[in-house]
């Protein structure tokens, strides 16, 4: 049996598309400094740190190292993760079982991206195969727009209904004051009739590119009760990975094999049976409004191509009977070093009863995901109650 | 608490260009050795820990092109970005989490497909020092010179390491740079950065190391001596120009948390054989001071009583980065379970495998490994 292991702090910065009046490093400190100040820690009570980010959209080699004064990693023990837009959760579950090893108490997960500073459609290009893909490939919409067709055509989803969870993403930003994108008069018409990058993707379906950071503070259980009134616990951390080639999995969206396979695992390791109803919240590396419908179907929030019903119904706004990234999501915020580890910090402040204007009352089970690569998953679930 | 065994370990031949392999490709040939030396099936193994950079690999993930022939579909893998050392290091609180019995760590790198210069140059703060063209090699050397300085060594006593390293590797069939060099010869190779010889500095390696870590209960089936991990350290330095680089606070305290992890207090005397990674010969010295196995290395190599250290040959005889921290766990290994071969140091016992990465050895990983 692991140690237990709960989230008892998190930090984050404000999001923006061009944060020019920070560097990298200041951008982690924004966020590790949020984080400390709320369990009232200092850099003394963090045994190891752990870091996400995707340093070739930059132009990096370990810029964690250059940036080490940032995130206080004077003499202390360190890694930095690479996995793509899942990296965060990569970072998260790295630090879930650090800890429940035994070999640290407190580790702190830092994610952090400054879009603004590199060029990252060029860096997505070489995620290709050199020889067999590289050449067809031009960034992460054309790849998308493949996959949303195939789900279109596989599940009789609408350009409309995908247009709703682009909606839902910009109002619950709204209620986020660190979301990037806030946009509280949009509606499913401005969707439509945003430009088309690649069919059926328009514009606002897509996530932007954000300048971020984000931290969140794992501890062991002894030290978690101690340091947090009400701390997240960790109940289920899972991966699944898909295969490398496009080609090998051709109906990505509509057969999402990683996240069937990692949710399935991670629900049986928290003991859940019914997700829509055993989970209060939900926080989902949604990437693009199709793929959002997607996810409800393949992490059983609804029957294989309800999907666009489950948006029409309402059943995941904030207001409904599964709230799905009450934060706005990856559609609002994308620095994507750290998108997936904001997933898990906005499940925890649900958890913490901390999450201000988004807060859905009384949650006491949250689910976070990351997506990332092609087509590769994490999940964690995240609970009131210790597991 | 639970303790976590070494079960199995391979590692390629190491080439300054293998152009007839893509990185997957020599990757594949590396587990599918370890499995076949483990009789292990992909199917028991659950967790992976990679390691490789996507600078070296020219490619954004670069853990994605290798997640099928590590057997991750539908399985939980993870790529560090960090020496290989790091991943052993995850893969250890994997195991001890209690989650996993088996997890498989694989590190690879082809030198050989960009411009180490360039790529070590993208290490460098943006603002002030890339646009000076730094690499690698000329923090290297700033460090050499700073270090020599201080301990008052000459460049004869240097090239000792590479002398001692490159016969070593005689021994190491793995090896790719290897010979019965003299100091002269050392000194007389070219500069590659003053004062830093072309034979006192790793060559352009391609290569790929590969170990399956086990839960005791596993390595007990396996075998009646298992070699168990009982100590691991891990620190993080300032950055190069923050810093006095002479001094390796970062590695003094990584082997302190191991060696207190392990029970060791005495290491010159506990410890049976090291492997060290040491990307230029000078780094060889720091780091057997800063292990606290002699005070003054050199007489220790010049009076021949170095046998211990680096028998395999180490990074001078080609491992590229990344990479090389793994190699010497393999090795470490290797040598406590009798199967290192002609560098087989006799009834050892008691190891240590040494990573680092980033400038002038900014992380620095130290593990301890021994047989029951």
């Amino acid at each position: 049996m692991p140690r237990r292991v709960a989230i008892i702090a998190t930090g984050q910065t404000k999001h923006a598309a061009r944060r020019l009046d920070v560097t990298i490093a200041e951008l982690i400190t924004e966020a590790v400094t949020r984080a400390l100040e709320d369990a009232d820690l200092t850099l003394r009570d963090i045994d190891a740190v752990l870091l996400g980010n995707m340093e070739p959209f930059e132009g990096f080699l370990f810029p964690e190292l250059w940036a080490v004064e940032a995130w206080g990693g004077y003499l202390k023990p360190s890694v930095k993760f690479n996995t793509g837009g899942t990296v965060g959760t990569t970072t998260a579950i790295a630090a879930y079982y650090y800890v429940a090893s035994g070999i640290y108490d407190t580790v702190m997960a830092i994610g952090f991206q400054k879009q603004s500073e590199g060029h990252t459609q060029t860096a997505i290009t070489t995620v290709g195969d050199p020889i067999w893909e590289r050449s067809v490939m031009a960034g992460a919409i054309g790849n998308f727009a493949v996959m949303a067709t195939t789900y279109m055509h596989e599940s009789g989803v609408t350009e409309e209904q995908a247009a709703k969870a682009a909606v839902k993403a910009r109002r619950n930003a709204c209620l986020n004051e660190y979301a990037h994108l806030q946009m509280p008069d949009i509606t499913v018409e401005d969707v439509l009739k945003s430009e088309m990058l690649a069919y059926p993707v328009k514009r606002l379906d897509m996530c932007p590119q954000s300048d971020g950071a984000v931290a969140v503070i794992f501890a062991e259980e002894s030290k978690a009760v101690r340091l947090a009134p009400r701390p997240a616990w960790i109940a289920a951390v899972a991966t699944a990975h898909e295969q490398q080639y496009m080609g090998d999995s051709p109906k990505r969206l509509a057969e999402m094999r990683s996240l069937i396979a990692a949710s399935r695992r991670a629900y049986q390791y928290a003991g859940i049976t019914n997700p829509r109803r055993e989970l209060d919240v939900a926080e989902i590396y949604e990437v693009a409004s199709f793929a959002e419908l997607a996810m409800y179907e393949n992490l059983g929030f609804c029957a294989k191509g309800e999907g666009g019903k489950l948006i029409d119904a309402g059943v995941t706004e904030l207001t409904g009977e599964l709230p799905v990234n009450p934060s706005g999501g990856v559609m609002s915020t994308n620095p994507i070093g750290a998108t997936a580890l904001i997933r898990v910090a906005e499940a925890a402040l649900q958890i913490m009863g901390k999450a201000g204007r988004r807060q859905v009352e009384g949650a006491r089970t949250a689910l976070a995901t990351g997506y990332g690569g092609n087509a590769w998953t994490d999940v964690i679930i995240l609970t009131r109650e210790k597991p | 608490m639970r303790r976590v065994a070494i079960l199995g370990a391979a590692q390629t031949t190491f080439e300054a260009q293998k152009a007839s392999l893509a990185y997957n490709e020599l990757v594949y040939g590396v587990v599918r050795e370890l499995l076949d030396r483990t009789g292990v099936s992909m199917r028991e193994i659950e967790s992976m820990v990679t390691a490789s950079q996507d600078a070296y690999d020219g490619k954004t993930i670069s853990g994605m092109a290798i997640n099928e022939v590590v057997g991750a579909y539908l399985k939980s893998e993870a790529k560090v970005a960090a020496d290989g050392l790091q991943a052993l290091l995850y893969g250890v609180a994997r195991i001890l989490s209690g989650e996993f019995d088996l997890t498989l760590v694989v590190a690879h790198c082809k030198e050989s497909e960009g411009d180490p210069s360039a790529i070590t140059g993208l290490m460098f703060d943006p603002f002030v020092q890339r646009p000076l063209g730094l690499d690698e090699n000329v923090a290297a050397a700033l460090q050499a010179r700073r270090y020599c300085w201080r301990r008052g060594l000459a460049p004869e006593d240097v090239a000792l390491v590479s002398v001692k390293a490159h016969r070593q590797g005689l021994k190491n069939p793995y090896a790719q740079r290897k010979g019965e060099f003299t100091v002269a010869d050392v000194l007389a190779s070219p500069l590659v950065v003053d004062p830093i010889h072309e034979l006192e500095a790793a060559p352009r390696s391609d290569g790929a190391c590969a170990l399956l870590l086990g839960s005791e209960e596993r390595a007990r089936a396996f075998t009646e001596h298992p070699v168990f991990i009982v100590g691991i350290g891990n620190c993080t330095d300032a950055y190069w120009t923050e810093r006095d680089v002479a001094d390796a606070r970062a590695l003094e305290e990584a082997a302190r948390r191991a060696y207190a992890m392990a029970g060791i207090r005495e290491p010159a005397r506990e410890i049976d054989v090291v492997e060290i990674s040491a990307r230029y010969a000078h780094e060889e010295l720091m780091a057997i001071e800063a292990l606290g196995l002699h005070p003054s290395p050199v007489d220790l190599i010049a009076e021949g009583r170095a046998e211990f250290i680096t028998p395999s040959g180490g990074p001078l005889c080609g491992n590229p980065p990344t990479v090389s921290g793994l190699v010497r766990a393999v090795e470490a290994y290797w040598q406590l379970s009798g199967e290192a071969g002609a560098h087989q140091i006799e009834g050892a016992r008691t190891a240590v495998a040494h990573g680092a990465g980033g400038i002038c050895g900014q992380n620095q990983t130290v593990v301890i490994l021994r047989r029951e």
